[in-house]
Formats: structure tokens, sequence, C-alpha cells
């Protein structure tokens, strides 16, 4: 695989149309959460799409994936169906976790989904070990480990990113750093913000790049993978993004301005991609209706196929509590 | 078969060596298992269990780990998931309070959480309990804390039969299993019977046959509860003692049947008394054998404090077999 993207007409809109489908579902999400057909947590990642966007594009299907709680747009830019996210947002047992994780937690085995985890930095020791596995069972394939700046903060980060290196470990570790944790901003919880050093003092090989522009994120991710594919051990990218939404349904967002919110949005990756296209002659506007149109049919596919899913029974509460076999 | 110390009849071993034999034993049998953990290898680990096997197997699979137990113990979950069958050793039970969020929050809830699509047949071995003077820090007895969690398995070996197979077991087992192997008993002798080949990790085991009160113990307990047994048995009481072994899920069956028939029960547990894993013993029988009793329940516990260093005191600490005598006696003649 080439480290640089070749950023022809399909690959160009491939990329804002995998923006676009996240951004939009998430649209309707947050009205479903107002309609109460979705409870619990909703963690929207409406501003960050390039990130998970631009680094699934260098992962093919033997490539491992661990998410975060935010993690509509990992499994979507994965190849997760659609429908069977909404269907787990609504509970129902078609969905990607029979309705049992929620929003937060989308798994998917075949996939190689390891799952949005809810507990900051909890994700990357499985990465470790789904490393640890891959080296041993299927070689060159590569686990991307997605967290937040927050994840810094846990001896789960420190720890992680140590024994990754140590043990040359075909780990991808992806910061999101969208500045707050919850509420939390970073330079108020880290005296080194720049979070990218901190893996670098693991001897980690490392790069900081603009999370708010796909290809630029595609690119490194490429780069990235080809090292770690070459076996050089794992390597970390920061990406420097934004949340333009509250963290979840319940945040007053007392902790930043609207007008920083307003100057991040001028650099939102999905207009700012359509523009690019738009000025480079690589969409039509018929090709930009025809892609709106497919992602508002993909939704509303999805969202029927949640409104005639199916509850659990009350019966399986207990089910795989303790398995019975482990599935190959 | 596998077990060469069998074959050349050297049935005798300690608890130490039925350990290390069974994790060669697994190693030999299953290129996805290995051993991973702090001084497991160079060291030969903290308790000398894994002495010898980093010479025999090399550093991949005797894997030494820096000291982080939140980062080891979770990489031993991911690993797991993803197809290897590893054996974690966490130094001590009193470390494991490090790596409590991997194993609660993934291995005991991602296969449900995730609807069955992962299963974690990861695991976890690690020393348990009191009785060398290591003071509070060193001397915790965790197991019931983790028998409280639904998704994981927890064992207790009292014997060295029982350090020999549930390893075996427990690697068999899709789900992630905890064994705690108590630090008193690593220089415990046991004389193996060739015969005996596995362990049943789904059931607790009579160990002494009796009519006239039951007594459940486990782990360093069973040996006092033996011994008080014989106490017992000279003044012409009969006791039964019966090893829980199986902490979580555990053995209704087995716990009810030698109840029901002795009507009287003594149970034994390192761990405090509140919360503990004697207090849900005891809330079983009175909930299911409530009008089989002919006594009240008895529990011998630690007191509630953390186990001090000086030996007197940490002897007043620990359940003794002085007292586990006393109350099965008290249940059977009244005074």
């Amino acid at each position: 695989m080439s480290q640089k993207p070749h950023l022809d007409r399909e690959h160009g809109q491939h990329l804002f149309r995998q923006m676009l489908r996240i951004r939009q579902f998430e649209a309707r999400c947050a009205e479903l959460y107002q309609a109460q057909k979705i409870r619990g947590f909703l963690h929207l990642y409406d501003g960050e799409e390039a990130v998970a966007v631009g680094v699934m594009q260098a992962l093919d299907e033997r490539d491992a994936v661990v998410a975060t709680y935010r993690d509509h747009g990992h499994a979507l830019a994965r190849g997760l169906p659609m429908g069977a996210l909404m269907a787990e947002m609504y509970g129902k047992v078609e969905g990607c976790a029979r309705g049992r994780g929620g929003s937060m937690h989308f798994f998917d085995r075949r996939r190689r989904f390891y799952g949005g985890n809810a507990i900051v930095g909890g994700g990357l020791p499985l990465a470790i070990g789904i490393a640890m596995a891959d080296k041993q069972l299927h070689p060159g394939a590569v686990t991307a480990c997605f967290f937040g700046e927050g994840a810094a903060g846990e001896g789960a980060f420190h720890e992680s990113i140590n024994l990754a290196e140590l043990w040359d470990l075909p780990v991808l570790f992806v910061c999101e750093n969208n500045l707050y944790a919850m509420g939390m901003p970073l330079e108020l919880a880290e005296a080194e913000t720049d979070i990218f050093r901190k893996a670098a003092a693991y001897r980690t090989p490392t790069e900081a790049v603009d999370g708010m522009n796909p290809v630029v994120v595609e690119a490194a991710a490429r780069k990235a993978v080809a090292s770690i594919r070459d076996g050089n051990g794992p390597y970390f990218l920061e990406c420097r993004t934004y949340r333009f939404r509250a963290h979840s349904m319940f945040d007053a967002q007392l902790y930043r301005t609207r007008e920083e919110i307003e100057l991040w949005k001028e650099r939102d990756p999905i207009p700012r991609t359509q523009k690019w296209l738009e000025e480079n002659h690589m969409i039509s506007p018929e090709e930009l209706r025809e892609i709106e149109g497919q992602v508002e049919a993909e939704i509303e596919e999805a969202v029927a196929f949640a409104e005639e899913g199916t509850w659990e029974s009350v019966e399986d509460l207990e089910r795989f509590v303790l398995m019975d076999e482990v599935s190959e | 078969m596998n077990d060469r110390s069998a074959r050349e009849g050297m049935n005798r071993m300690t608890y130490r060596e039925a350990c290390r034999h069974a994790i060669r034993d697994a190693l030999i049998n299953d290129a996805r298992t290995f051993l991973m953990g702090e001084d497991v290898g160079l060291y030969g680990g903290c308790y000398a269990v894994s002495k010898g096997l980093l010479d025999e197997f090399g550093p991949e699979r005797i894997r030494d780990t820096p000291l982080a137990e939140g980062a080891f113990v979770g990489a031993g979950i991911g690993a797991a998931m993803a197809g290897l069958r590893p054996i974690v050793e966490i130094m001590t039970c009193n470390f494991s309070l490090l790596a409590l969020d991997q194993i609660m929050n993934n291995a005991a809830t991602i296969p449900h959480m995730s609807g069955g699509q992962f299963a974690v047949p990861l695991v976890i071995r690690m020393a348990t309990g009191a009785g060398r003077q290591l003071a509070a820090q060193h001397s915790h007895s965790l197991e019931g804390w983790f028998a409280h969690i639904p998704g994981l398995k927890v064992l207790a070996p009292g014997t060295v039969e029982d350090a020999r197979y549930m390893l075996k077991a427990a690697l068999a087992d899709p789900n992630p299993v905890l064994i705690f192997e108590h630090i008193v008993l690593y220089n415990a002798e046991g004389e193996l019977d060739p015969d005996v080949m596995e362990v049943d990790i789904a059931r607790a085991k009579m160990r002494r046959p009796g009519r006239d009160v039951s007594i459940l113990a486990y782990g360093n307990s069973l040996p006092k509860a033996l011994a008080a047994a014989e106490t017992l048995a000279e003044e012409g009481i009969d006791a039964e003692v019966v090893d829980l072994r199986v902490l979580r899920p555990l053995d209704n069956a087995t716990i009810f049947e030698t109840v029901a028939r002795t009507r009287r029960c003594v149970i034994v547990d390192e761990g405090w008394k509140s919360g503990s894993i004697s207090a849900e013993i005891a809330a079983r029988l009175s909930e299911e054998l409530f009008f089989e009793l002919d006594a009240p329940i008895r529990r011998i516990c630690s007191r509630e404090a953390p186990v001090p260093y000086a030996a007197h005191m940490e002897e007043a600490a620990l359940p003794q077999t002085a007292q586990i005598a006393d109350a099965a006696r008290n249940l059977v003649k009244p005074r």
C-alpha cells in the first residue's frame, strides 16, 4: 500500500461521503434522542470526523480497531452497518451488541471492532494484547487504538505506550485531541499539553497533525501504518481536532465560549472538503446531490431497521455472562 | 501422559512445584499459552513458582513485565480476545487493585456487553492471604471481592492436587478465571494420586466425611479446618470438611447437600466477615435450608482490621484452628 493517499476524484468523494455519513447520522441520533428513541449517554463526534475517516483509509480487513465511548464515527468508518448501530442505540437485539451496549459500546467481531470503551484509557491495554496476539498469529496486522487527550492523564496511557514500544508491538495509537476531557481544558489538566511528546518520551515515533483535514490525517496514518507493518513497532498520531457539540446530551458547555466553537467551525472538515473538491473540479453539483441523497437514504433505512427491530427476551439477561465456547 | 512426575513415581511435591508443573504442562500443550507478569522470568517468580521456566521456554513465553498491573492485565485480556490463551500472574492479590478496572470493566464485562461476540479465555493467577508477617499491604484476602463479579470464575486451590490440576481446567474454560494461591500453602507438601489428573472446577469437594457438623473452608483455612476436625474427633464429634475451592460460581449443590445432612454449619473465611464470601454462603443457606438447620450458622473470619505485622497480632487477626473447633463444638454440644 502506498504511503500517500491517491487523491483522485473517486477517493476525494469517498472521504467526503464517509464524513457526511457520520455527521448526518449523528444529527439524526440527536433528534432521536430528543424524541426519546435513544436514551442513556450519547456522545457525538461532530467536528472530529476527519480523524476516524482519515485513519480508517490506512487500515484493511486484517487490522483491529479499539474505540472509545464516542465511537459512532469509528464504527461507521470501519464499515459497521448503519442499521446495526442505530438498532443498538434503540436497544434492539438486532443491534451490533444485541442492544446491551448502546451508543458507547459498539462491537463487531467480524470487522475486528473491539468495542467502544467507556473507561477513559481503558482500551489502550486491550490494544496491547490484541497486538501481541496478532504479532504471533497474524503478522502484519495493525491495531488502531483511538482515545482522547484526556486519556493522557491515566496511568494506562503511559503503561501501554511503554509496553508497545518495549515489545515492538504493531499498535497505531490515535490521540483525538479535542482540547477538553469532558469539561476539563487541556491546559488545566496537563503540564505538557503536546500529547505526542509524552509518547515520544517512550521512544515511540510520533506525529501531530491537523485533525480537521481528512487528507492530512490519512497521509499521516498511511505513513504510520506502513512503518508498523514493516516491523518498526508502534506509532503515535496526535490529531488536533474539536468537538462542535456538547460532550454529551447533558452538557451545558460552561467551560468554553461560543466564540471558540465558532472559530473552530470555520475549520469544519466537511464543508472544507466539499469546497476543496468543488474548487478542484472533483465533484459536480449532481454528484454532490447524489451523495447527499444516498446518505439520507441510508439513514432512513437505518432508522426503519431500528424501528422494526425486536427486543431481546428478558429470559436472556444472563446469557453470555459466562460463555460456553470461544468462537475462533 | 504429560504428568511426568507421576510417571516417574515422584508423586510427592509441594504446592509451589504443583503450580510450576501445571504452568509447564500448559506451555507444552498449547502454543497459544504464555506466562506474563512481574518477575516471572529472570527472578523465577516472587514465590519461585516459575523458577526455571524462562530457560526452558524463552522470554516470549515467560514474559517479564514492568510494574504496570493495569496494562499487562489488560494486555492479557486483549490477547485472549484476539486468540491467545494467556496466563497472567499478578504477584499478589494486593496489587490486583491496580488492575481492577481491567478485570471488572473489561474481562468480566465485554463478553456480555458485546452480545456474546468476544470471549475472554484468560487465566489470572495471584498469591493471596496472610500468615507470613508481611503486614497489611501484602496480606489481603480479596478473592471474596472478585467472587462478587458476574463474568468471572474464582478458584482457590487448598491442596497440592488442586494446585496441580486447576490451571488446566481454567485454561480450557472460555471465561476469565482467577486463581488465588495462598502464600502459606506454597511450601505445603502433598501426595498426588497418579490416577487423578484433572479437577472439576465447577464443584466443591468434600475432604473429610462426617455426620455432626459441616465445616466449609478454602485456601489456607482448609488445613486449619481439617486440623480442627481431628481435634473434634478425639472428643467424639464427627465433623465433615468441605473444601469450597470454587468461590464463583458457588457450588450450591455440594454446599446444600452437606449442610442438609449434618444440619449444622461453620464457615471459615480468611476475608473480613462484613460482605464476605462467608456472608454470601450463610445467606444462601438461610434462604434455602432454614428449616433443615438445627443450629445457627457460625462464621470464623479475619478480624475487621488491617492485618498487622507483629506475629501475635497477625495470629489473632486470622482464623485459627482452635476457634474453628470451638465454633463447631458449640454447635454440636451447646454449653
